[in-house]
């Protein structure tokens, strides 16, 4: 009767350490904190039909298996723009080199009226060579803003034709499935943040 | 675009258009089928088509667009969804039409409803009812919930529904036809207190919005607005809409049942009851 019970007892506690261990170990791939907010399962995976600044047709999939930055703008922007591209570009630059070439940042202008294929080359160009830059038809671009719940809008034109377009401020990170994972705030996010949740989402994903 | 676009729905939801037609339909049926002496008359049958398609309007149309890209504009929804559009329901009384279509669910299904009719009434109950109406308000409104809320699709269709849902109970719950001098409705003290109780919530949340300093729901600045207009401005505009308006449908709603307590009053006077009532 001892006996049983020994072994019985044994046999709990082993069960509730393997138990606690599984546990663990399924915790310790959550243990990190995100900077940027978390919008795992909150949005839909990737998924766009633009133009890029040669004026040819892409899609999400030609650049599927790299962390993505989907940001929207406008080459006249005065402020978030400039300051957005800026930020990403100088933490992309910083990262270790083994991720660097995984990390694309996206640049979807949201003015196609003044933005043409070869002004979002320029305007990107300026910032880093490795920015792709992207516009399209309203309509698709009213899709893609409309699938990942941001707008965009134009103010009226003054009379030099000059109008202001309010957009999202924020980046949209996708890991390399497509999956939406975080939404940055480049005004609120230090680079050093920004480059250890980037880091963080090209080990995991990797 | 042309007004045809405008009356489209910007996010499709075949569920949401389903549950419209269910509604009116069941409620045209309702009033064919019915004896004529139950029948709504004229005015309470505009009342209610009028209810139920300002709720579906700011759920299926443009307007749906605006709301998800302006706060001003989503708390004008909400405004219409638990307030505007449930007030004129329930002002309706559709009662009669609902008792009728009760009628012919086939006795054997009847006993299966049953645990509907418990939630309802632990629903019901006037401190929960109160407390989920203006619960409901500061839940959708707290910020980091908010945030969620507009960048989930799922779960932006169960705020909006939410909303509509517990605006139908309580504005029932508080213009409910049956008097409670003859009928087992809530008493008209209690529906009057229950007004103000829900009323005093809404004015607190409405004036820290309207003076907070710093933006507290940026994620109208993080989606990007409708058009160009200045966050705080927004904002301002946002918490005067869930300030004012809701105050002033309690007051609305506390005259309408001073009004009925009066009437009543009169007619009941010399009712056996009356004695046991007022105790």
């Amino acid at each position: 009767m001892k006996l049983r019970t020994t072994r019985s007892f044994r046999y709990h506690v082993t069960g509730i350490l393997a138990l606690s261990a599984l546990t663990l170990a399924g915790c310790s791939g959550d243990q990190y904190d995100w900077n940027a907010k978390d919008i795992s399962g909150l949005m839909p995976e990737l998924d766009y039909q633009l133009t890029d600044t040669n004026g040819e047709s892409v899609s999400a999939e030609e650049t599927s298996g790299n962390i993505r930055m989907l940001s929207f703008g406008f080459t006249s922007c005065p402020d978030i723009c400039p300051t957005t591209l800026q930020k990403l570009s100088r933490a992309v630059d910083e990262l270790p080199e083994a991720i660097r070439k995984d990390v694309k940042i996206m640049f979807v202008s949201v003015d196609p009226n003044r933005d043409t294929p070869e002004r979002v080359k320029s305007y990107v160009e300026f910032f880093s060579n490795s920015i792709i830059g992207l516009t399209g038809s309203e309509e698709n671009l009213r899709a893609l803003s409309k699938r990942y719940r941001t707008t965009f809008g134009y103010a009226e034109p003054d009379e030099k034709g000059n109008y202001d377009v309010s957009h999202s401020s924020a980046v949209y990170v996708f890991d390399r499935e497509g999956k939406a994972r975080l939404l940055v705030r480049p005004e609120q996010q230090s680079l050093d943040e920004l480059k250890s949740d980037l880091s963080e989402l090209a080990r995991r994903a990797g | 675009m042309s007004v045809a676009e405008y009356l489209l729905p910007y996010d499709y939801s075949p569920l949401t258009i389903f549950v419209y037609i269910l509604v009116l339909g069941l409620y045209s049926f309702g009033l064919f089928r019915m004896p004529a002496t139950e029948r709504p008359g004229g005015g309470r049958i505009v009342l209610f088509t009028l209810g139920v398609l300002l709720c579906y309007g700011v759920m299926q149309t443009q307007f749906d667009y605006y709301s998800q890209y302006m706060f001003f504009v989503h708390r004008g929804q909400h405004l219409i969804l638990h307030h505007l559009g449930p007030i004129l329901i329930a002002l309706s009384n559709p009662l009669p039409v609902m008792q009728f279509l009760y009628r012919q669910i086939p006795k054997v299904v009847r006993p299966f409803l049953a645990p509907v009719g418990w939630l309802y009434r632990i629903l019901q109950q006037p401190v929960v009812a109160s407390f989920l109406f203006f619960g409901l308000i500061y839940f959708w409104l707290w910020p980091s919930i908010h945030f969620d809320a507009m960048l989930s699709r799922d779960l932006y269709w169960v705020m909006n529904w939410s909303m509509l849902i517990d605006g139908l109970l309580f504005w029932w719950l508080i213009f409910d036809p049956r008097s409670p001098f003859t009928a087992d409705a809530l008493g008209y003290g209690k529906r009057m207190i229950c007004l103000a109780a829900v009323a005093v919530p809404q004015m607190i949340l409405g004036a820290i919005i309207v003076f907070s300093r710093g933006m507290v729901y940026d994620v109208y600045e993080v989606c990007g607005r409708a058009w160009p207009m200045p966050p705080d401005t927004d904002q301002l505009i946002g918490g005067v809409l869930t300030w004012i308006p809701p105050a002033m449908m309690s007051i609305f709603g506390i005259l309408i049942i001073l009004r009925r307590t009066l009437r009543e009053d009169t007619e009941h006077a010399s009712h056996p009851m009356q004695k046991e009532v007022t105790q």
